[in-house]
């Protein structure tokens, strides 16, 4: 499918924040979002994801290379740009002195809108959250949730033309992270492009159209979350545990098990690549066996985003 | 790869000419509206946390030391002439004082817990209008407050003395020097609260606004330091010192400090504390 520029909401060309102390977070940067797609920026903490979503959102001088936004240039004019974005940062933000209710009517305010407007949107958008019956609490009586919902519902009020979310379930409880997860997921439905930031592999996997892996302010690989598995080679990841020292197990099952690519260690398990084999696991056991080793505990998955990153650094998301 | 149909909202930026400056303004309005709202709302920690600091001055000096005959006045205290004359002077330093002070607590104070860890500030730094205009509404929204808290020192003035205040208003001079206080003490407190952090604020009181009001010429005029050269001349470095004799020139017939110096002066400690605020301002809100 071929796009043209204008249906890229984010395109950035060499995008670069070095911090002082020659500390360089985004490294080069090349991005294209496209409208009503949800993007994903997956990688661990550190990698330079919310750097990256701080430059796009004028909150962040980048250093070298350009960001439009919308198509407004975010270095050029920030005030501009402020317009077309909604943000939902890592941290809870929402002004303390105001209720739940004045948090959306205040913002509707910034935005321009008259009295009227900014009413009539804050209630639907309590109803929408699911808000209504906090409207008059104080936000600090907001669980994590809640008030992770209302920032949601913050941002798009003004109807930006992409929703920024940094972390957005970081520190969220399951629960509340499916019910943001749905609510993404309706924003999506009616046309919202989305960029988030993530280091759970799980929800850039269940969300997102298209993902980039970034590590060290660099794009390690970029597609959608099928194309990034694919790219593994891998068909089946094997998750082995054993009584006993697990390196060995690791070496004679690599060499002996037919189209076994190669084996890590996690957690004292085993996790091994494997290629193109039906019937994997009695090959498993047969070779443990062997070799006499006790196997505890044996599973198959499909390889995850975290195979594709752990292919691409050697090293853990979670590191 | 797979794109979902573009059925969002054309671009907003498309096809408009020049909305930015008018949407810059509204922004700018609705973010006064929001600190006007919350001032009435808290109004019942805004009255007592500006009145009583006043009322003491006040109270103190013009009621309880005359009272209990060690009254201010110099040589004239014993008439009460001398005492007249003292309280009107004391009243001038204090609206002095109390804009000084509102200008740190309105603006320094929840600054300095914006930027440290509660970050609320970024709703407000991310609406449409660049981020000097920010700043600068918090030094307009600071100034409004620092005006309602100066006014208020006018009713204590006229209930709480022994002897009562005759204040001869120049209303010109009054007039001018009014906003230009505010403003200078609400830059002021932008530039603190942007140099100040939660850990270190408890210094901003104890160090600097502790010593910039009992030495900015509250309790005594300038002129009268001349028996005290080198307090007279430290002194100039201090703003509320401008303030204090400026509301002197306003309010009262004594001798004060020549309008030549504190209009310029005042001018240019507004300038430079408000510039430096701003610039501090997008330092700890811009990486």
């Amino acid at each position: 499918m071929k796009l043209n520029q204008t249906d890229a909401v984010i395109h950035t060309e060499g995008l670069t924040k070095v911090y002082p102390g020659d500390i360089k977070a985004v490294d080069n940067l090349d991005l294209t979002v496209f409208r009503g797609e949800i993007f994903g920026l997956l990688g661990p903490n550190g990698a330079g994801k919310t750097t990256t979503a701080g430059m796009l959102t004028t909150r962040v001088m980048p250093t070298g290379g350009s960001a439009l936004v919308g198509g407004i240039n975010v270095v050029d004019h920030p005030a501009q740009a402020k317009r077309v974005i909604g943000v939902v940062p890592q941290t809870n933000t929402l002004d303390r002195s105001l209720t739940v209710w004045e948090n959306l009517y205040f913002h509707g305010r910034f935005f321009g809108m008259s009295k009227q407007v900014a009413k009539a949107k804050a209630d639907a958008l309590l109803a929408q959250f699911r808000l209504a019956e906090r409207a008059k609490a104080p936000v600090l009586a907001l669980s994590g949730g809640m008030a992770q919902r209302l920032m949601v519902a913050r941002a798009v009020m003004h109807e930006p033309s992409i929703l920024f979310l940094d972390e957005p379930t970081a520190g969220l409880d399951p629960q509340s992270r499916i019910a943001l997860w749905e609510i993404l997921g309706e924003l999506h439905k009616d046309g919202q492009t989305i960029l988030l930031t993530t280091h759970y592999m799980e929800e850039a996997d269940q969300l997102c159209d298209r993902l980039a892996i970034i590590d060290h302010g660099r794009v390690l690989a970029l597609g959608t979350p099928s194309q990034l598995k694919e790219s593994t080679g891998i068909d089946t990841m094997v998750l082995i545990s054993i009584a006993g020292d697990p390196s060995l197990a690791a070496e004679v099952l690599t060499a002996e098990l037919e189209g076994a690519t190669e084996a890590r260690i996690s957690d004292g398990k085993i996790s091994l690549g494997v290629v193109g084999v039906a019937g994997v696991l009695p090959k498993v056991i047969q070779i443990a066996a062997k070799h006499g080793y006790v196997i505890n505990d044996l599973s198959v998955t499909e390889p995850t985003l975290e195979t594709v990153f752990i292919k691409l650094t050697g090293k853990d998301l979670r590191e | 790869m797979t794109i979902t149909d573009p059925k969002s909202q054309a671009p907003q930026s498309d096809g408009q000419t020049d909305p930015w400056s008018s949407s810059g303004m509204s922004a700018f309005k609705a973010l006064l509206l929001r600190d006007a709202y919350v001032l009435v709302r808290n109004l019942k920690e805004f009255l007592p946390r500006t009145l009583i600091q006043p009322f003491l001055l006040v109270f103190v000096f013009t009621y309880v030391l005359p009272k209990v005959g060690m009254g201010m006045g110099g040589s004239a205290a014993a008439s009460g002439q001398g005492a007249a004359i003292y309280s009107a002077s004391l009243i001038a330093g204090v609206i002095g004082s109390v804009i000084l002070f509102q200008g740190v607590q309105a603006v320094a104070l929840p600054l300095v817990q914006e930027f440290g860890y509660t970050r609320e500030i970024e709703d407000r730094v991310l609406a449409p209008l660049p981020v000097e205009l920010v700043a600068i509404e918090k030094i307009v929204s600071g100034a409004l407050q620092c005006l309602i808290a100066g006014l208020l020192v006018f009713p204590i003035a006229a209930i709480v003395p022994a002897t009562s205040v005759h204040l001869q208003i120049n209303w010109p001079i009054f007039l001018t020097l009014m906003p230009l206080a505010c403003l200078m003490a609400s830059s002021l407190g932008l530039t603190f609260g942007t140099i100040f952090d939660p850990r270190t604020v408890p210094m901003l009181f104890g160090v600097i606004v502790v010593p910039i009001t009992f030495l900015g010429c509250i309790y005594y005029p300038w002129q009268a330091l001349s028996s005290i050269r080198w307090l007279q001349i430290a002194s100039l470095a201090n703003p509320l010192v401008y303030i204090s004799e400026g509301f002197r020139a306003a309010l009262t017939d004594i001798p004060h400090m020549t309008l030549w110096a504190v209009y310029p002066v005042m001018v240019a400690f507004t300038i430079l504390l408000a510039w430096n605020g701003i610039r501090g301002f997008k330092r700890r809100v811009i990486a």
